[in-house]
């Protein structure tokens, strides 16, 4: 899972409010409110960097957390969001 | 979701931010209806590059919800571009239109480009009755048929039917012909008056017998509770803001005014003179806007509805005054409730002010109100 490359789907509509991601999938009408951690994950879900490198790079740093418990949380996020179908979870790396 | 909106629109309120933006593309349009408040006229609309440039400014500026709407935004052959460029830049966006226009072209862009919503107007399931309202013959075929068009590439399509006397018998047809299309429905009945006289068009509003017999009809509302009595209006209620145009939304014409909203026509300033934030932030009349509390409006603040009505403060500022009362939703509160507003009980002092069925046709001087 950590190896796996995260992806924001194209079709969504989402703004950063105060640091907090609002996302609108169109397909049906579901609206979703990240907090500053998730946020900082989703934008970061380029499809071409690793929930590792994205959690090492973006969220240990920022929120002053070791990489090992992050990784495990940043782990059920995206599958959360996968399910929710606001992220894509590919096995290989892909053009943004 | 809606609770979850109430609270992010809160958040934009606390932050300054406009959460949504009404765009009018053009005000040109291919339908005539009877009851449009528009001059169709082509004036100078903000061109491809202008609208790009704005869509970027309001991105920016954190706007999330955009609405295209017009006159018939499909008259503007840029349409897909402007969507493009507005998808590109992430809105959340909703497109109203008449439909006549949209094909199978049409269709498959909106689709692909991930349009959230498709709100097409529709006033009668019947061709004689909505072809006399648009004055166009063959509108409602054609509308049904690019509807159907939209969903079968599964694109979410509102049914919007406006409410005036020549369709008042119509609007549970329309609600049947949206759930037979497999579209949702929505039911306006306020008519706007023309933007060129704000004492035009009232005539056409539905009698007050037809308003309460929509607000009751609870497969309609879905609510009962709406016809409840008003709560006791206390300090919290007189504190409060009646409407959320200019606080987190606004509207920009085609020609790149800025309004509080599409139904409040009080420009701010242009789009073309000046950054929209600097608009947004520093224009007096939003300024103005954003003061007004319950407790300072002329008649309402002595209403019992006060805290419940509808009252929509430009229908307020087309009758006379920003503050002052808004006769269609003082009708709307009275068909609800069965209880007079503060505004009706003081007309209906004055003689020859109130004829007692027919409020919401009275022509008010303007500064009267």
């Amino acid at each position: 899972m950590s190896g796996c490359y995260p992806k924001r789907p194209a079709n969504l509509a989402s703004r950063v409010l105060k640091g907090e991601a609002i996302i609108m999938n169109p397909a049906d009408s579901s609206l979703f409110n990240l907090n500053e951690t998730a946020t900082a994950i989703w934008l970061a879900a380029d499809g071409r960097t690793t929930l590792r490198e994205i959690v090492e790079r973006e969220v240990c740093p920022r929120f002053e957390v070791d990489s090992e418990s992050a990784l495990r949380d940043a782990e059920e996020l995206v599958q959360a969001l996968a399910a929710q179908s606001i992220l894509i979870l590919a096995e290989e790396p892909g053009d943004e | 979701m809606s609770s979850l909106i109430e609270s992010l629109s809160q958040k934009a309120l606390d932050a300054g931010i406009p959460f949504g933006v009404h765009i009018d593309l053009t005000w040109r349009c291919n339908e005539r209806c009877i009851h449009c408040y528009l001059d169709h006229e082509d004036a100078a609309e903000l061109t491809l590059a202008e609208l790009r440039g704005l869509l970027d400014r309001l991105a920016d500026a954190g706007v999330f919800f955009l609405i295209f709407s017009g006159g018939e935004i499909f008259l503007r052959k840029d349409l897909e571009q402007i969507v493009a460029h507005a998808r590109a830049r992430s809105f959340d966006i909703k497109l109203k239109t008449n439909a006549l226009l949209i094909g199978h072209e049409e269709a498959a862009w909106i689709s692909r480009l991930g349009v959230h919503q498709v709100q097409v107007s529709i006033y009668s399931h019947r061709p004689e009755i909505h072809d006399a309202i648009t004055k166009v013959r063959g509108s409602l075929e054609r509308s049904l048929r690019a509807i159907a068009r939209l969903r079968g590439l599964g694109v979410r399509v509102v049914i919007a039917c406006v409410l005036m006397k020549q369709n008042a018998g119509d609007y549970e047809g329309v609600q049947r012909l949206a759930a037979d299309l497999g579209v949702e429905f929505t039911l306006d009945p306020t008519i706007t008056p023309h933007l060129d006289d704000y004492h035009s068009l009232r005539e056409l509003n539905i009698g007050r017998d037809e308003l309460a017999s929509l607000f009751h009809n609870q497969a309609l509302t879905g609510n009962a509770d709406i016809c409840a009595p008003p709560p006791p209006v206390d300090d919290d209620v007189l504190d409060s803001s009646p409407c959320s145009a200019g606080h987190t939304s606004c509207y920009v014409s085609p020609h790149g005014d800025v309004w509080p909203c599409v139904q409040f026509p009080i420009v701010c300033g242009n789009v073309r003179d000046s950054d929209f934030l600097d608009i947004w932030n520093d224009s007096p009349q939003l300024h103005e806007v954003r003061g007004i509390r319950a407790r300072h409006l002329t008649t309402c603040s002595a209403c019992g509805h006060v805290g419940t009505c509808t009252r929509c403060p430009g229908l307020a500022y087309m009758e006379g005054s920003m503050y002052g009362p808004s006769s269609a939703d003082c009708e709307k509160s009275f068909a609800r409730t069965g209880i007079p507003s503060e505004n009706m009980r003081r007309k209906a002092a004055v003689p020859g002010q109130f004829d007692g069925q027919r409020l919401v046709q009275i022509a008010i001087p303007h500064g009267q109100a």
